[in-house]
């Protein structure tokens, strides 16, 4: 399965996990898992998402994310999971 | 979810508030099959051979850039040795070359080729001899070609004719280029033991036992390392230790991740992680940084050498079992300009050059991006190539001497060169004659290694 994770940082206002998510779908994009806390009123979202069967190539989505963005105030990153297991898993 | 928040969140924070990046990836390509009867045939070879190997270089390293979201800030080429292509054509065909390599570079959208090389440790051919007297005009002419002469090995001892030769060329170099700043020197290295598969400029090449094509991967990582240590404050020396090869272990995984999925991509063997720490010239980026946070008030202050020994082996030792194959320079890099806290201990009286020399016996890799007044005689840079020399051959590791003369500066002056290349305060040099010493010539021999004290 092709994972990616997607992070979602910035300041905490109305909808933005439904902005999210509503794109994710539109891509089928698959959420796996979400983990989503506010810390001194930062918005902070850690998402796995299954990019297997999505209908754009990954730097169409890159860039949609990072658009989207933009319109809801806050940063959003797609990384592949390689990154985060390789540094942390032996 | 397998990947906890916490670790994906300290990988995202390294990456954005420590600058950990991939500092290079740089692809080693033979030029050996280049060879032609006539010399702009094998220009032309030399282009085209470049041009499409390399073609996917630059485009791949950026889908890996955004699909990982890790910066990597360098793509680079080195090439077989130039003059082991340049048989039969004068220093200034040899000095054509360079404006091919440069072009070519230019093409695949790279920011540095390096292998304008000659390696003459035990004596020069007529190639080398026409390629090195080319060096300053082809570094004149070019800006992105990145030169190499390896004048010593620990088995064949250190060429002095080199070394001389040398002296006299970093000169004629710096005058070529006063305009500038003689940024032509920041883009000459002087080698002892030089590795075949060293992905860092200057000194890259692709040497000669190294295959058709290759990826090397130099990671970066001081500002990752300062902030590990920044928590482990008063704790005692094993900790100290503990703490940066656990840190090490992290920044080279990053190395290998990229240096396995690049070599897949552009269908070229992996060939080696190189472990240096590489500063750069932004605040946060530093080594000297991290020596300081051991708790040195200013870097080159005593005690220095010893926690840059104790920086560099554990470096090493977390590194290692994080990567496959593990090559290059491998070690702590203390380039003057190119990092912010060297500047300032220069600045503030705590570094001199000899301090720097002694801290080269513990670490990589030489004498590296050091501006010196522009009145040094020749014979003084020689014989401070001489001394950083003789620390590689005789201790069996490889060092390096990058300096500049900076044309019509004085101690105090300072150079800028801009970008990855920073800028340097110029420093002092002891005021004797070594002309004597240099003038006499010839090849002092291999050292002995037993009996070793």
């Amino acid at each position: 399965m092709n994972k990616a994770v997607i992070t979602i940082i910035g300041a905490d206002r109305v909808g933005i996990i439904a902005a999210v998510s509503t794109y994710l779908a539109k891509v089928n994009i698959n959420i796996l898992d979400i983990n989503q806390t506010i810390m001194e009123e930062i918005f902070t979202m850690v998402t796995m998402v299954d990019i297997n069967e999505a209908t754009k190539p990954f730097d169409e989505i890159y860039n949609d994310l990072n658009e989207l963005g933009k319109e809801l105030g806050v940063v959003i990153q797609i990384q592949r999971t390689e990154i985060f297991r390789s540094m942390h898993k032996i | 979810m397998l990947i906890s928040v916490d670790e994906i969140k300290q990988t995202i924070h390294m990456i954005q508030s420590e600058h950990l990046d991939i500092r290079t990836v740089t692809m080693g390509i033979s030029l050996i099959d280049c060879i032609r009867g006539d010399f702009n045939a094998t220009k032309k070879a030399v282009y085209d051979k470049i041009c499409k190997v390399a073609e996917r270089l630059v485009p791949e390293c950026e889908a890996i850039e955004r699909e990982f979201g890790i910066p990597i800030v360098n793509k680079r080429i080195s090439i077989t040795p130039a003059a082991l292509i340049c048989g039969g054509a004068g220093p200034s065909q040899c000095a054509e070359l360079a404006v091919t390599l440069e072009e070519s570079a230019k093409t695949v959208g790279v920011n540095f080729i390096g292998g304008y090389s000659a390696l003459v440790h035990k004596g020069f051919t007529e190639a080398d001899r026409a390629l090195i007297e080319s060096i300053p005009e082809a570094l004149a002419a070019t800006t992105r070609v990145c030169s190499s002469v390896n004048v010593a090995t620990t088995k064949a001892g250190i060429n002095m004719n080199a070394v001389r030769e040398m002296g006299l060329l970093i000169k004629k170099a710096a005058e070529l280029t006063k305009d500038s700043g003689g940024s032509a020197c920041a883009r000459l290295v002087v080698f002892a033991n030089a590795p075949e598969d060293n992905p860092f400029m200057a000194g890259a090449f692709h040497g000669i036992g190294e295959p058709e094509k290759v990826i090397n991967v130099g990671v970066s990582g001081p500002g990752v390392v300062k902030c590990a240590i920044e928590k482990v404050r008063g704790e005692d020396f094993t900790v100290l230790a503990e703490t940066i090869k656990k840190t090490a272990f992290k920044i080279t995984r990053m190395g290998q991740l990229v240096a396995i999925e690049a070599s897949k991509r552009l269908g070229t063997e992996f060939g080696i992680v190189d472990l240096s720490l590489a500063p750069t010239p932004a605040v946060g980026d530093s080594v000297a940084r991290i020596i300081e946070e051991m708790g040195i008030s200013n870097c080159g202050g005593p005690g220095t050498t010893a926690a840059l020994a104790l920086l560099n082996d554990a470096v090493k030792k977390g590194g290692i079992m994080a990567s496959s194959h593990v090559g290059g320079l491998s070690g702590a890099f203390i380039p003057v300009s190119e990092d912010e806290g060297m500047i300032a201990a220069v600045r503030s009286g705590s570094l001199s050059l000899e301090k720097l020399e002694a801290m080269t016996c513990v670490c990589s890799v030489g004498l590296d991006m050091i501006a010196v007044p522009g009145d040094t005689d020749a014979s003084a840079i020689s014989a401070i190539i001489a001394d950083e020399i003789a620390i590689g051959v005789v201790n069996n590791k490889t060092t390096a001497v990058r300096i500049i003369p900076v044309p019509g500066m004085a101690e105090g002056d300072t150079v800028t060169f801009g970008g990855l290349l920073g800028e340097a305060p110029v420093m002092s040099v002891r005021k004797a004659d070594s002309s004597l010493f240099i003038d006499r010539g010839g090849r002092i021999p291999a050292p002995i290694h037993s009996l070793r004290n």
